[in-house]
């Protein structure tokens, strides 16, 4: 590589602020880079995507003594720099100045586990041979000593003609060496070769054998194996007590999300009501009122009240992955998602979307394989989300009578919503089958699922996650959400009639509802469910509301008046559709959002939102055809 | 109430899909005598090692798994399995890796009686 005539420091020279040095964290995967990017950045980060790729990349400032300042870019994990998969490319341009939107790093920071420092090891070379100024940071210290392992970094860092430091990331043992790089980093000269030859870098086996030869001449003793984390997988991966914990814990996840989230979302729902309402009461009755309480601030307000779900499921996925036991949940699940296609690492985020698909989405994460995660996002919004319950409920009630089944245990309504939630099941794993044998079929790579020993989470990395989450959802709500929410306004509210806010039939939904009446009467709809069906774009359960606003009726999923209004209005075969239609259509603006920002581009949510309504309308349509006949 | 029904009927569908795997799994367990002889690494019995030979797969995926420590030379030990025996952890190389059958059944080991 031409990095001598490389403009490594080009920049800078230019520059004489100190304010723009660029610093990136490489390392393998689980080697703690996360870990030491939250101890140096602290609350002073945030997550990037690059231009026209998927992976993110978080970016944060360091500060220094003097008022200096330093900023780190925190690399995808990697175990060597071919430009294989799309993580290795992102490191592999950033860090040879190819990355558009940012310029080659100052200096480059190659975080190794200790403990595992054989295979880690082979990660140097390419590193080293980039030419960059770079620190060795052999992480994992203290692990490293209490299982009676040895490394000498003096030794290690004569060998390599580079500093090293010996740290424990999680407890900030040795963390001032990595300060003192970094503030040192404006200073580095182009580092001297190192004195040990470095090894052809594309040859695995001679790359492991020269990682095992600097280990030998540095004396390195690798630790004895991790003995708690072997008794633990002797529980968690028992192959009875296995799977009954396994279980156990997503029943938790699930109860948690689905129950527990409950009165904190009730409370955040009662806050939002309650302060529109003394707006309300607080500002003159005019338009801009309707726009500001009616539109943005309940419209934001139906998206912001799953806050608490999406934390508490974040606060449980953190705790799973920082402890090791999500490798584990994967391991144990992975048979019975490959059945469909899919892996073990996909069924957390599958499950999560039985709340929620937006943060089940952004749980995908975890899903390094691309084409499995994009088939996972695909899919999540076919899980039955708690958004479709009332919509499920009024339904139901309207035209389902209350009748006994399997004795006290299982009546029709119960069954007929129990049906629904088989039915989205069912379409996911139809969808991800067609996903993963066509367009998403994966180019065969293995599945390859590295067990982490188990390690206790600290409260410092799951508060950091929780608050990114919070961020980036809030950012939704603040932007495409807000945008959406305006134009739904806009279009119930508009045009006036004699300067007053027209009936909803005459609005434009009302115009686009009668529009689209001929393109859904053969589901059964007639225009005041199409003018639903717009509405709740914003939020299915959004529905109801807009249907208690047209029979002026009270617009809530219990309300008598909104049933019998309904049952007049709709035939049997039109109340099936309906139900059907809600069970697979898309329905959902935070959804899209959020598959946007996750695939990084407007290209699989419009592929995404056209499947599921085709796949809608084309379900509605038999259910109405079935039930007209049957009945 | 609604909840548990529908975790219930999440769990059985798993459980279903899950024996379903179990039997079929039992239904292809057939060992491959196709490389001369070489047994592969699905053959490993829960804590015993072997010397790994060669990887029977595509050069990409080979790499991939050769950075994962599954190196030529380097011995394997066979660890937990996920309920039905399938995926395996293996240990290689300081590292605990778990590998799906179709991967690991390419993987084959040096015999016990050139080694001796």
């Amino acid at each position: 590589m031409d990095d001598c005539h490389a403009p490594a420091g080009a920049a800078t020279s230019t520059a004489s602020d100190v304010k723009t040095h660029l610093v990136a964290i490489v390392g393998p995967p689980n080697a703690g880079k996360s870990t030491l990017f939250n101890r140096l950045t602290g609350l002073r980060q945030k997550v990037a995507n690059f231009p026209g790729v998927t992976v993110e990349h978080r970016m944060g400032r360091v500060k220094l003594d003097l008022g200096r300042e330093v900023f780190l870019v925190d690399l995808p994990g990697v175990y060597s720099l071919q430009p294989r998969t799309e993580d290795e490319r992102v490191t592999h341009d950033v860090l040879t100045g190819e990355m558009k939107g940012l310029r080659k790093p100052d200096a480059v920071m190659l975080i190794l586990d200790s403990t595992n420092l054989g295979r880690h090891l082979s990660l140097a070379p390419p590193i080293l041979s980039l030419g960059l100024p770079t620190l060795i940071i052999l992480n994992m210290a203290d692990d490293l000593g209490r299982r009676g392992g040895e490394v000498n970094p003096e030794e290690l860092s004569t060998q390599l003609s580079a500093p090293v430091a010996l740290i424990s990331a999680s407890h900030g043992t040795g963390i001032e060496k990595v300060v003192e790089f970094l503030s040192e980093a404006v200073f580095h000269e182009k580092p001297k070769p190192p004195l040990v030859q470095l090894p052809i870098i594309y040859d695995v086996p001679k790359v492991r054998d020269w990682a095992a030869d600097i280990g030998r001449r540095t004396n390195y003793r690798p630790p004895a194996p991790p003995l708690w984390t072997r008794r633990l997988d002797g529980v968690f991966l028992h192959p009875v007590l296995g799977p009954l914990i396994f279980f156990l814990v997503v029943l938790g996840v699930f109860q948690t999300i689905f129950a527990g989230a409950r009165p904190l979302m009730d409370g955040l729902q009662a806050m939002i009501e309650g302060s529109g309402k003394w707006m309300q009461a607080a500002l003159p009755d005019n338009q801009l009122r309707s726009l500001l309480i009616d539109g943005i601030w309940s419209g934001v307000g139906s998206v912001v009240v799953f806050l608490p779900q999406i934390l508490l499921l974040f606060l449980f996925i953190g705790v799973l992955e920082d402890s090791g036991y999500l490798a584990r949940a994967a391991l144990i699940a992975d048979r019975t998602m490959a059945r469909i296609g899919l892996q073990g690492k996909s069924f957390i985020p599958l499950l999560s979307a039985y709340a929620c698909a937006v943060p089940a989405i952004m749980a995908t994460r975890t899903i390094e394989n691309k084409r499995d995660r994009i088939a996972t996002i695909l899919i999540a919004p076919f899980m039955t989300c708690s958004a479709r319950l009332p919509v499920y409920t009024l339904v139901i009630a309207a035209f389902m009578p209350d009748k006994s089944l399997l004795g006290p245990f299982l009546g029709t309504r119960a069954a007929a919503l129990l049906g629904l939630y088989v039915l989205g099941f069912l379409a996911a794993v139809i969808t991800a089958r067609l996903l993963k044998s066509t367009v998403l079929k994966s180019t065969r790579s293995p599945f390859m699922l590295e067990m982490p020993p188990y390690r206790w989470p600290t409260f410092r990395s799951l508060g950091l996650r929780l608050l990114d989450r919070s961020k980036v959802f809030l950012r939704r709500a603040g932007t495409v959400i807000l945008g959406v929410a305006v134009l739904l306004w806009v279009l119930s509210n508009l045009p006036l009639h004699d300067g007053k806010t027209p009936e909803i039939g005459d609005s434009f939904a009302g115009m686009i509802g009668h529009a689209v009446e001929p393109a859904i009467r053969p589901l059964g709809f007639n225009w005041k469910i199409g003018i639903g069906l717009i509405t709740s774009l914003a939020a299915r359960e959004v529905i109801v509301g807009t249907l208690g606003t047209i029979y002026a009726v009270e617009g809530t999923s219990e309300s008598v008046g909104l049933r019998e209004a309904l049952h007049q209005d709709l035939t049997p075969g039109g109340a099936a559709a309906l139900l059907v239609f809600f069970a697979f259509a898309m329905q959902c603006m935070s959804t899209m959002a959020v598959v946007r920002r996750e695939t990084g581009g407007w290209r699989w949510p419009a592929i995404q939102f056209a499947y599921m309504t085709l796949f809608a309308y084309v379900f509605g349509y038999l259910a109405n055809r079935i039930v007209t006949a049957w009945l | 109430m609604l909840q548990l029904v529908a975790t219930g009927l999440l769990a059985a569908t798993l459980l279903l899909v899950h024996n379903k795997a179990v039997l079929q799994m039992r239904v292809n367990k057939h060992p491959h005598h196709d490389n001369s002889g070489f047994r592969d690494l699905t053959m490993l019995r829960k804590g015993e090692s072997a010397i790994l030979d060669h990887i029977d797969l595509p050069e990409d995926d080979a790499r991939r798994l050769m950075e994962l420590g599954f190196l030529p030379g380097h011995l394997v030990t066979s660890a937990h399995a996920a309920p039905g025996g399938d995926p395996k952890v293996f240990r290689v190389d300081g590292s605990e890796i778990a590998l799906r059958r179709e991967t690991a059944r390419h993987m084959f080991l040096k015999q016990a009686e050139t080694q001796a």
